[in-house]
Parts: structure tokens; C-alpha cells; sequence
């Protein structure tokens, strides 16, 4: 009887191990891991200390490395969501001020993540319908500096005209930087990857010039004017907090993505265009015009979030270098392998990378650059899940494993 | 009967686009000329003398300058233009239209110098030399796609490649010598190439999202390593590396106007004419060429006829990877003497555009980094005439021309057929 229950109990484990070891969460979860590990061990082998400590003897050294590394994580940790025990005492002493401060690396988290999931979910809408949106970055900047000339220029509208109206003039740029590139592809052919990455630089360079041109302040070079009042965004909090409406945006316009994606009609014909363009093209499905639909939705999306940063947290264009959110967008919608929904989990891994980075360069010296350096490692082992596999001798799943592709489908996780 | 029916449809929508383009293309002609004697000559004072400087700054040898009155040079281009506008509107240039495209291109080029400087002085021959030197790393990336892509295989992460080889170089060129510096790099470029190639070869993922995972590393790895090692005091002796000194070829060198702009330069533009000639000999006369092209068109053709279709792309990225190391190891070796880690500011993706502009040639791809070259030189030089273009404007150009190119609207630019495929070996 006993011995009955116990191989009974041994299938079911057996049969759970399997399951995990051949579901797809289960590689991006040993691919996060083993890039962290990576990743430490890095940040270990570029600090002196370390050396020093393996100088002495090699047990001291590990030891050394271990703390560094833990020390490394642990100050991520709390840069980017806040001290647990702080946190604790914040909430039971019920003083305001303290739980303010006390959330605030969470907050300021979910500020930086907002951008991150509006492109995130751009990218992945246009991997959806089988293009390929590098382009980002660019839709972004226009976004961000037309909704701030948008800003600057009407005066005297009350905020609730106002900042639609910005939000709106970000969100046509974006789409229409989204739009050329999808046209170009739909009547001509010619490869949205390029025309993406070229409208990326045009769109840098025009806002260069505008940044120290027509739209400079007249009083401070190399910089625009600042936004007016009324067309910021509305914040939850008082001043040090930037949490602005602007996050609640991205979480909607990510769940009426999937929403639009997978449970209505105009979605299936995105998918089916992204899956199949063949099949597609035999169920009278207009290809091209989804395209062009797609791009520039994507754009308008992208364009919003750069509207959101500049009417949420910057209220100015500054003079600057790229920003990155292309490309991290990109990796953010590989990871959630292009679903709208699960975008809003990976972005906020990013998001919070990010901002806990800053924390964990002033602790440990650690420059922020690492996080690329990890996300470098992450996408690596999950575009090549066998990698994983021989690492952790998992077995392969019988069915074939759907890999992020570029007509890649949204595989429901 | 029905079929040929389509055919003559077929060849007459050939034709009728064909003519359309030609009309196009005479009527852009056109408005060049007129906008040269409206807009340029217009605001020409008639006695204005323009100058052009031809002896680049430092040079030994003099090459007389160019003085010329600005009008007339101006009217003389503005008639010609519209000359050629209208024969190609009425006749048309044929398969020598994109040469006179060239050629129009050059007159307005001209001319708007000729505009812009008149009155004072301009170094032509500075803006030339300067224009070789910064097209070294976009010929160099070009040529690093061109061998990928002929093969098959799309390489958007030369940009990483560049960047690491960049960086490799300086720090090697540090403690090593300059030359060590360059092997390095050209090592490193490698090195990533092999991790492009085994991901992209052999697990076939997609190649695009392959090279943004090597972009997004490589940005990140060698900015990692300038702030936590580059950046402390005591390490700062590792981003010293110096440059290669300007060699002149002896008699090339001597011979005026062309020698001090062509033939006095570092290691790196020889480099680049050696491997514009070699790489166009290898494709297209070679039998090494011809299987790689037959790669990159159709992979299963070439493996029926026992060509190892993975070795040729594996060798092809890899040898991609190492041009795009050295192209890196410009940035550092061959122009600043350190790395920095916003040098190489895009010029990989440029390299891309130029080898699209180029149609996936050698040589093609040399004059559209020389074109690119020139724009930027051009944008360097904006301060030092009234140029009523802001130079962002001008740096759009490049990108703005390669979508028109890619558009086919200046005749058709097609890549290689199965590049961004991976190769599927059936299995019998």
C-alpha cells in the first residue's frame, strides 16, 4: 500500500519535472538566472578587490566574490524596488511621509518602466503582423519633441484640451515615422529593417536641429523651452514622486493591444499576416495594407511614449545622445515573445533594472552599463534555447519549439 | 495565345515605367538647373570671384588653386543641367542615365560650393581629403556586409563589431603597439563573429534579432569597460594608443591635385583601396566568389552541387566580423588616438545603407561612402561658410538618399535572394 502511494508520488513529481523542464518559461527563467550568474561573475572578475582577496588565499577570494556579487544584486534590489524592512516599518508606522520615501525606488521604477512598455509593445504589435520595427527610437523622439512643441506653443487651453492635444500631435509623429517605412515596404518592397534604422538617424538629426534651432530656448542654449503648466501630466503624488497618469496609459494601451491582437477579427488578420503571409494572401487578406497598418500603429505607439516622457518627466528637449529605448524595446518584446500582456512583465524587469542600476553604481562601482551586459546574456540564451538546454541537460519538448522569429507569433505563454 | 497576350501586357507595363522614370529623372535634372540659375545664380553678385583652395592644409606639395568668377560658372552649370534635362526628357540617356545622375549630382555640388564661397575661399582639397578619411569606416563596414550578405546571412551588428574593435584597439595599441592594436581588433571583430555565425548558422535564429543581441551587448560591454576600468587613473594608460602616422606613396604622391588628396594618407585608406580591389576580384572572379554569391541566392542549388553550404557562410561572417574589427580599429588607431565610446556613432549602420546604395558591390559601395564621406566632411566644414543649411539637416541626406535608392526609384537595388534565411539541410 505504501510502497503503492510513494511511485504513484514519484510519477507525479517525474511528471511535473518534465512538464518544467520542457516549458518555455522555464528557459527564459534559467535564462535569466544564468545570465545573472554570468553577468556576477563579471562584475566580480573587473573590481580589484576581488583580486586582492584572491591574493590571499583562494577560499578568501570565493568568499569575496560571493559578497560582491550578492552585494551587487542585493543594491539592484533595492535601488530598484526599495528596502523590504523599510518598507515594513514604513507601513506600520502609517506615517505618510516615511511610506513615501520608503516606496519611492518602486515608484520612480514604475516611472522609467513606462516608456520601456509602450515601445515594448509597439515592437512586439509590429512583430505580430511580420514587420520588424527597429525604428523605435526615432518614432519616440518625434513623438517626444513634437507633443513638447505642442506643449510650448498653445497657452491658455485648460489641461483637459491641452494634454490630449499634446499627446495626440506626439502620437501622429510617431505614426507618421511609423507610416513611411510600412508604405515604403507595402508599395516598393524595400526592407522595413533598413528603412527603420535610416529613419531612426533622420529623426535624430532633425531633432537636433530643431533642439538648437527654432524650438531653443532664447534664453538657455541647446535646450527647448519647458512645457506649459497645463500640459503635464497629472501626478498620483506630491513632488519627489514623478508617478504620472502616463503609466496607467501604457498598462491600458498594452491590454487593448492583446485585446485588439486576439479576440477580434482585425487582430486574427494581423496575426495570420505575421504568421502566414501566404495563407493570408489566399484568405483575401489585404498583406500590404496591414503592413502599413502595423507600422504605424507601432509608431503612434512609441510616438505616445515619447509624448508621455516628455509631457510626464522631462517637460523639456534637451541635446543628448541616443536613448537606447530602441533597441531595449526590442529585447523587451523578444523576451515577452511578443505578447502584449506578458510586455508589461518584462518591461518592468528593464524598467526596474534600470532605475535600480543607478542605486548599484554609487554602492558597489558597478557601472550601469551592466544591465545591457546582462539583458546581452538573457536574449542570448533565450534566441538559442538549446544553449540552455545542454546547459541543464533539459530534454528537448516533442513539439517544435516556437523561437522568437521575425514573422514570429505571439506564443501564448 | 493568352499567354503571350500577358507577356506583350507584362513587357508594355515594363516600358510604359521605364518611360515614366525616364520623364522623372529628366524633369529632377531640370529642376536642379533651374534651381542653380533661379535660387544660386540669382543671389550671386556678377563680379564675385569664388576660390578654391586645393592644396589640403599641410600638404608639400602645391597644386595651383582654382579662382573663377562665381556667375559665370553658375550660368554655365545651370545651362547644362537643363540641357541634360531636356534631352533626357525628350530622348533619353538609356542605361547611362544613373552616370548622368552622377554627373548632375557633381554639378550642383559644385555649384553650391562655388555659391557659397564666393567672395571668399574654400579648401576643396581639404574637403576631399577629409572626405576619403571619413568614408575609411563605411567603405569598411560596407564591404563587411557585402560578405555576409552575399552569403546569406544579414549582419546588422556590425555596429557592435566596429564598436569592440574600436575599443580592442586602443587598449592593445596601448600596451602593445599600434599594430598589435589592429590585429586585436581585427581578432575581436572576429571572435564576434563566430557567436553571429553559430547562433545565426547553426541555430538558426533569426539573423536580425541575432545582431540586436550582439548590438545590445557590445554597446554595453565596451561602456562597461570604459567606466569601470578606462575611466580610474591608474588604467588610463591603457586608452593611449596613439595613431598611425600618414604615409605618402612616392611618386602617387608628387602628382598635383590628385596625390596630397589621394596618396597621403595612413594605412587605412590603402587598406581600403587594397580591399575595394580584392573583395571585387574574389566575388566576381573567383570560384570562391562564385560559390558564396550561389550561397547567398540559392542555398539548396549550391548544396546539390556539393557546395558546403555552412562552411561558406561561416567563413563568410567570420571574415565579415574581421573587416568590421579593423573598420572599428579605425576609430581609435587611425583618427583619435583613444577610444570614446560614442565614436563610432552609428557608422556601422551607415556602412549598411552604403552597401545598399552600392547594390551589394565593391565598388558601388565605395562611392557611396565616398558620397556619405562627403556629407559629412561638408557638415564639419558649415562654420567655416555662411551656409544657409544647418548641418543636421545636411547629415539627414545620406539616410534620405539610401530610402530613395532602396525604393527603386534610382533603378533597382536587390540584395542577395536568401540572405536573412536560414539553410535547412534536408535530410534525405
Amino acid at each position: 500500500m505504501e510502497e503503492k502511494q510513494d511511485s504513484e508520488k514519484r510519477n507525479f513529481f517525474s511528471i511535473l519535472l518534465e512538464e518544467i523542464s520542457k516549458s518555455s518559461l522555464t528557459i527564459i527563467i534559467l535564462a535569466i538566472f544564468t545570465g545573472l550568474v554570468l553577468g556576477g561573475i563579471l562584475a566580480a572578475g573587473t573590481t580589484q578587490e576581488i583580486y586582492e582577496a584572491f591574493d590571499e588565499s583562494f577560499s578568501t577570494g570565493i568568499t569575496e566574490s560571493l559578497k560582491f556579487i550578492w552585494e551587487t544584486y542585493s543594491s539592484l534590489f533595492i535601488g530598484s524596488v526599495g528596502n523590504p524592512s523599510k518598507m515594513f516599518s514604513a507601513l506600520f508606522s502609517g506615517d505618510s511621509q516615511e511610506i513615501r520615501s520608503a516606496f519611492k525606488p518602486f515608484l520612480e521604477s514604475l516611472v522609467v518602466t513606462t516608456p520601456y512598455l509602450l515601445t515594448g509593445v509597439a515592437v512586439a504589435l509590429a512583430f505580430q503582423a511580420g514587420v520588424f520595427n527597429i525604428g523605435g527610437e526615432g518614432q519616440l523622439f518625434m513623438g517626444s519633441i513634437m507633443a513638447g512643441w505642442a506643449g510650448w506653443t498653445f497657452k491658455g487651453l485648460p489641461s483637459i484640451i491641452h494634454v490630449p492635444l499634446a499627446l495626440s500631435i506626439g502620437i501622429l509623429a510617431g505614426a507618421l515615422w511609423g507610416f513611411i517605412p510600412g508604405w515604403l515596404k507595402a508599395k516598393t518592397g524595400s526592407h522595413e529593417v533598413i528603412n527603420t534604422i535610416m529613419m531612426n538617424y533622420i529623426a535624430f538629426n532633425l531633432s537636433q536641429y530643431l533642439i538648437i534651432g527654432p524650438f531653443q530656448d532664447p534664453n538657455e542654449s541647446f535646450k527647448t523651452r519647458f512645457v506649459e503648466e497645463s500640459a503635464r501630466l497629472w501626478r498620483f503624488f506630491e513632488d519627489p514622486l514623478r508617478l504620472h497618469v502616463g503609466f496607467i496609459i501604457a498598462i491600458v494601451v498594452a491590454i487593448l493591444v492583446w485585446y485588439v491582437l486576439y479576440k477580434t477579427t482585425w487582430g486574427f488578420e494581423f496575426r495570420i499576416v505575421g504568421l502566414n503571409p501566404n495563407a493570408a494572401k489566399y484568405a483575401g487578406i489585404n498583406s500590404s495594407l496591414i503592413t502599413i497598418l502595423a507600422l504605424t500603429i507601432s509608431g503612434a505607439i512609441a510616438g505616445l511614449a515619447g509624448a508621455i516622457e516628455m509631457l510626464g518627466v522631462n517637460f523639456r528637449a534637451v541635446q543628448s545622445l541616443t536613448t537606447g529605448y530602441g533597441f531595449d524595446a526590442i529585447a523587451i518584446a523578444l523576451l515577452a515573445k511578443n505578447h502584449p500582456l506578458w510586455v508589461i512583465v518584462t518591461a518592468m524587469l528593464f524598467g526596474f533594472m534600470r532605475q535600480g542600476s543607478r542605486v548599484m553604481q554609487i554602492n558597489t562601482g558597478i557601472p550601469i552599463d551592466i544591465i545591457s551586459i546582462l539583458q546581452g546574456f538573457i536574449l542570448f540564451f533565450i534566441a538559442a534555447p538549446a544553449i540552455i538546454r545542454t546547459i541543464y541537460r533539459l530534454k528537448e519538448p516533442k513539439q517544435t519549439e516556437i523561437t522568437p522569429q521575425l514573422s514570429g507569433p505571439g506564443e501564448k505563454l | 495565345m493568352e499567354e503571350s497576350t500577358l507577356i506583350k501586357k507584362k513587357k508594355f507595363q515594363k516600358a510604359e515605367t521605364t518611360k515614366t522614370r525616364q520623364r522623372i529623372m529628366g524633369i529632377v535634372f531640370l529642376a536642379i538647373g533651374l534651381f542653380i540659375w533661379f535660387v544660386l545664380s540669382a543671389t550671386t553678385p556678377p563680379e564675385a570671384q569664388t576660390l578654391f583652395v586645393m592644396t589640403p592644409g599641410g600638404s608639400s606639395v602645391i597644386s595651383p588653386d582654382l579662382k573663377f568668377n562665381s556667375l559665370i560658372v553658375l550660368n554655365f552649370m545651370a545651362g547644362l543641367c537643363v540641357a541634360l534635362g531636356i534631352f533626357q526628357i525628350i530622348k533619353g540617356f538609356g542605361k547611362y542615365t544613373n552616370i548622368v545622375l552622377v554627373l548632375v549630382g557633381l554639378m550642383l555640388t559644385v555649384s553650391f560650393l562655388a555659391w557659397a564661397a564666393s567672395g571668399t575661399s574654400i579648401n576643396v582639397g581639404g574637403m576631399l581629403r577629409i572626405m576619403l578619411m571619413r568614408s575609411i569606416p563605411i567603405v569598411l563596414g560596407a564591404l563587411s556586409g557585402i560578405l555576409c550578405e552575399r552569403a546569406g546571412v544579414v549582419n546588422i551588428a556590425i555596429e557592435g563589431m566596429m564598436i569592440t574593435g574600436a575599443l580592442v584597439g586602443a587598449m592593445m595599441g596601448s600596451l602593445f603597439g599600434l599594430w598589435a592594436g589592429v590585429v586585436a581588433a581585427i581578432f575581436a571583430g572576429g571572435l564576434i563573429a563566430v557567436v553571429h555565425a553559430v547562433l545565426s548558422i547553426k541555430y538558426k535564429v533569426d539573423q536580425i534579432i541575432s545582431g540586436t543581441i550582439i548590438n545590445i551587448f557590445t554597446i554595453g560591454l565596451t561602456s562597461y569597460i570604459v567606466t569601470k576600468i578606462l575611466q580610474e587613473r591608474e588604467w588610463q594608460y591603457l586608452n593611449e594608443s596613439g595613431i598611425f602616422m600618414p604615409v605618402s606613396i612616392p611618386i602617387l604622391s608628387k602628382i598635383p591635385y590628385i596625390g596630397p588628396i589621394l596618396f597621403n594618407h595612413n594605412i587605412f585608406v590603402y587598406s581600403m583601396y587594397i580591399l575595394v580591389i580584392v573583395m571585387t576580384i574574389a566575388l566576381f572572379q573567383t570560384r570562391w566568389g562564385l560559390r558564396m554569391r550561389a550561397v547567398g541566392e540559392h542555398p539548396k542549388a549550391a548544396d546539390t552541387l556539393g557546395i558546403n553550404v555552412f562552411r561558406i557562410r561561416y567563413v563568410a561572417v567570420i571574415l565579415g566580423g574581421m573587416l568590421a574589427g579593423f573598420a572599428g580599429s579605425y576609430f581609435s588607431l587611425g583618427s583619435a588616438g583613444y577610444f570614446n565610446q560614442s565614436m563610432t556613432a552609428g557608422r556601422g549602420f551607415i556602412g549598411l545603407a552604403a552597401m545598399i546604395f552600392g547594390n551589394w558591390t565593391p565598388v558601388g559601395s565605395f562611392g557611396a561612402g565616398l558620397l556619405f564621406g562627403f556629407a559629412e566632411s561638408l557638415a564639419t566644414n558649415l562654420a567655416l561658410l555662411r551656409f544657409p543649411i544647418p548641418s543636421e539637416i545636411l547629415l539627414m541626406v545620406p539616410y534620405i538618399l539610401t530610402m530613395i535608392v532602396l525604393a527603386g526609384v534610382v533603378g533597382r537595388s536587390r540584395g542577395p535572394a536568401a540572405a536573412g534565411t536560414p539553410y535547412e539541410k534536408e535530410s534525405l
